[in-house]
């Protein structure tokens, strides 16, 4: 257990201009490691270990995928592997979404948000939910998993800040329109924490209950270093995270204002 | 029934969370106070910044994990605002660590007014320049940092002692020479290390770590056995606990209050609540009026 698990790459999918998706073998029979939507991993490349959720929970073909978007010297390093290189994959971690009984879902993912978000909504298809998406980026050339959701079933509808692919604007533009035609009975997203915000003040108000998923700096991802708590309830974002109902967020008075770095200094939004 | 005075300071049972666990931030520690700790104590702080070691800090091993966290913390003035924040009902110690008696007495004195207690972490196996055990192996030493930190306050003050050594007992009547007011027993082990098979690379980044959990319980049973019956200053036993007959086997060995750490990986915070009725249950059964009548019982037997 908490040892992380050296696997070969076995495919590398480009998803935008920062984006790539590693693919990995994966066992499903041991129950310890059967992941859920929302789940993270830790992922190890020998020099150092960083979370990253899982975009791809492939029970057919025994696969799981982690999606990683090139933003620092870690996944900058990831970014250099090849098929067949090795990684260090530790996890499942953390609380996934919620499923219940819903029956349409409206699932907002923003940039890299998307990662939770696409293993979300392939599972929910799966169990025959009706699921829409809005895939929200910067620019076209980093939207993520239009065609790959399409595919699966979802009604995907884009959108970027420049209006360069999709509708103009911002997800919570995309997510008004499409709340005008349509009844959920859920909302979960994953982005940018004042995208969350957004998301959460709209679905409010048309009283649509809301999961989202956070991100916290992690070290152990055990629950017991304390890196990843949040103000003011002290919850772990490893563990009784990295998704919440937004009710909860009465009690993560941080969420979209600041988040502290890893010797524990805030770091205002 | 469950309540107990340690060093004149009341608590309304005799658990606390270790040193290092959930202890960064007034919310958890709040939050670990209203699941039923009797008190709580600090992640080790220091007099400057630290960002701690790199990931990976942490692996499993048989019986528990072993972490290099590199007492990564803030710094004495931010955690004086956290300090500030946790609720002013909760008994608190605070862990401190430093690489020289002054830096251990500057950072006490920091907080006296904010805490009920001081624990110095002589003890860290993985800590750097010379912070930590490097410090608890030497009974020198340890006499000069538990001098230099009692002379500057007057809050009762623990030292948290590292199993790593050929004789616990000396480096304890070194810390009770020095006039310590309780002995904290034991620090994680090792250090000890992981190596993945794939690839013959060590897991942690600073390739070796403290253990931590079930495994080392034994250890510190002994530990606290050992040193309780030659000290007279109050023992707080700490490793490997996970469930109220573990505390029981803590007390009967000898000490006056339990810490736990690694089990709320998985029992979370709600394991202090468990543990407090599990424990009275035990008590009644056993026909125990109050928790000093435990401790030490083993001694005695
Ligand atoms: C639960 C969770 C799920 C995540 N899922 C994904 C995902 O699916 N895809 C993806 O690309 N990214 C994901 N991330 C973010 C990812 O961990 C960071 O992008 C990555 O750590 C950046 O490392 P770097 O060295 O490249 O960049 P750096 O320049 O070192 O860091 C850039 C930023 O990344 C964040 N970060 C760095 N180290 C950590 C750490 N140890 N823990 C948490 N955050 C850190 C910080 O906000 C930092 O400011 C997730 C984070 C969390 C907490
Ligand atoms: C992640 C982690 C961080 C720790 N940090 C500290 C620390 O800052 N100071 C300290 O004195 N001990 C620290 N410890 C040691 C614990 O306080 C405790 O002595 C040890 O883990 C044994 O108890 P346990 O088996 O109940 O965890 C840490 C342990 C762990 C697992
Ligand atoms: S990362 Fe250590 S408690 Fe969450």
């Amino acid at each position: 257990m908490h040892v992380p698990k050296v696997l070969k790459i076995k495919k590398i999918l480009t998803e935008s201009k920062s984006v790539k998706t590693f693919i990995f073998d994966w066992n499903f029979n041991d129950s310890l490691l059967k992941p859920e939507p929302g789940q993270f991993m830790m992922i190890w490349n020998f020099e150092d270990e960083k979370p990253m959720s899982i975009s791809k929970i492939d029970f057919e073909n025994n696969e799981i995928g982690i999606s990683i978007k090139n933003i620092g010297s870690f996944t900058n390093a990831l970014h250099q592997l090849n098929n067949g290189d090795k990684v260090g994959i530790r996890g499942p971690y953390g609380h996934g979404f919620e499923f219940n009984d819903f029956k349409k879902i409206l699932a907002i993912g923003g940039g890299i948000g998307m990662a939770p978000i696409a293993s979300f909504t392939e599972f929910a298809i799966k169990n025959n939910l009706d699921v829409d998406v809005i895939s929200a980026a910067t620019t076209s050339n980093e939207l993520l998993y239009e065609d790959r959701l399409n595919d699966a079933g979802a009604n995907v509808f884009t959108c970027t800040d420049d209006g360069s692919c999709g509708f103009k604007g911002f997800a919570t533009h995309r997510m008004e329109d499409l709340l005008q035609n349509n009844v959920y009975d859920l909302i979960v997203t994953c982005g940018p924490e004042i995208m969350m915000k957004g998301v959460v003040e709209l679905a409010n108000k048309h009283n649509i209950s809301v999961q989202i998923s956070m991100e916290r700096w992690m070290k152990c991802a055990l629950g017991v270093c304390g890196q990843c708590c949040v103000d003011d309830s002290g919850w772990r974002i490893c563990k009784e995270g990295p998704v919440f109902w937004a009710d909860d967020l009465n009690n993560i008075k941080e969420f979209a204002k600041y988040k502290r770095d890893s010797s524990g200094i805030r770091n205002y939004y | 029934m469950l309540n107990i005075e340690l060093c004149g300071i009341k608590l309304r049972n005799p658990t606390m969370v270790a040193a290092g666990i959930m202890g960064s931030m007034a919310s958890s520690l709040n939050w670990i106070y209203d699941s039923g700790a009797g008190a709580i104590v600090t992640k080790s702080f220091s007099k400057e910044p630290n960002k701690g070691y790199s990931n990976p800090t942490s692996v499993g091993v048989t019986g528990g994990i072993i972490n290099a966290i590199g007492l990564s913390n803030p710094g004495v003035e931010i955690i004086k605002k956290e300090l500030n924040l946790i609720k002013k009902e909760i008994p608190k110690v605070a862990s401190i660590y430093g690489a020289s008696p002054d830096d251990f007495a500057y950072t006490a004195k920091e907080v006296e007014d904010l805490v009920d207690m001081i624990e110095l972490n002589v003890s860290c196996p993985h800590a750097m320049d010379g912070c930590g055990a490097a410090i608890g192996q030497d009974p020198d030493l340890t006499f000069k940092i538990v001098r230099a930190v009692k002379n500057e306050v007057s809050i009762p003050v623990l030292v948290k002692l590292t199993p790593n050594v050929t004789s616990i007992i000396d480096i304890a009547l070194s810390a009770e020479k020095a006039e310590c007011d309780g002995i904290t027993l034991i620090n994680s082990l090792g250090p000890g290390m992981k190596i993945d098979t794939e690839t013959a690379t060590p897991i942690l980044k600073n390739k070796v770590g403290g253990m931590s959990g079930p495994a080392i319980k034994p250890i510190a049973i002994r530990c606290v056995y050992d040193v309780s019956q030659v000290v007279d200053v109050p023992v707080m036993g700490v490793g490997g606990i996970s469930d109220y007959l573990d505390v029981v086997e803590f007390l009967y060995a000898g000490a006056s209050a339990v810490q736990i750490g690694t089990a709320l990986m998985d029992k979370g915070p709600q394991i202090f609540n468990e543990i407090s009725i599990n424990l009275e249950n035990f008590m009644k059964i056993h026909d125990f009026k109050s928790i000093d009548e435990m401790v030490g019982l083993t001694h005695r037997v």
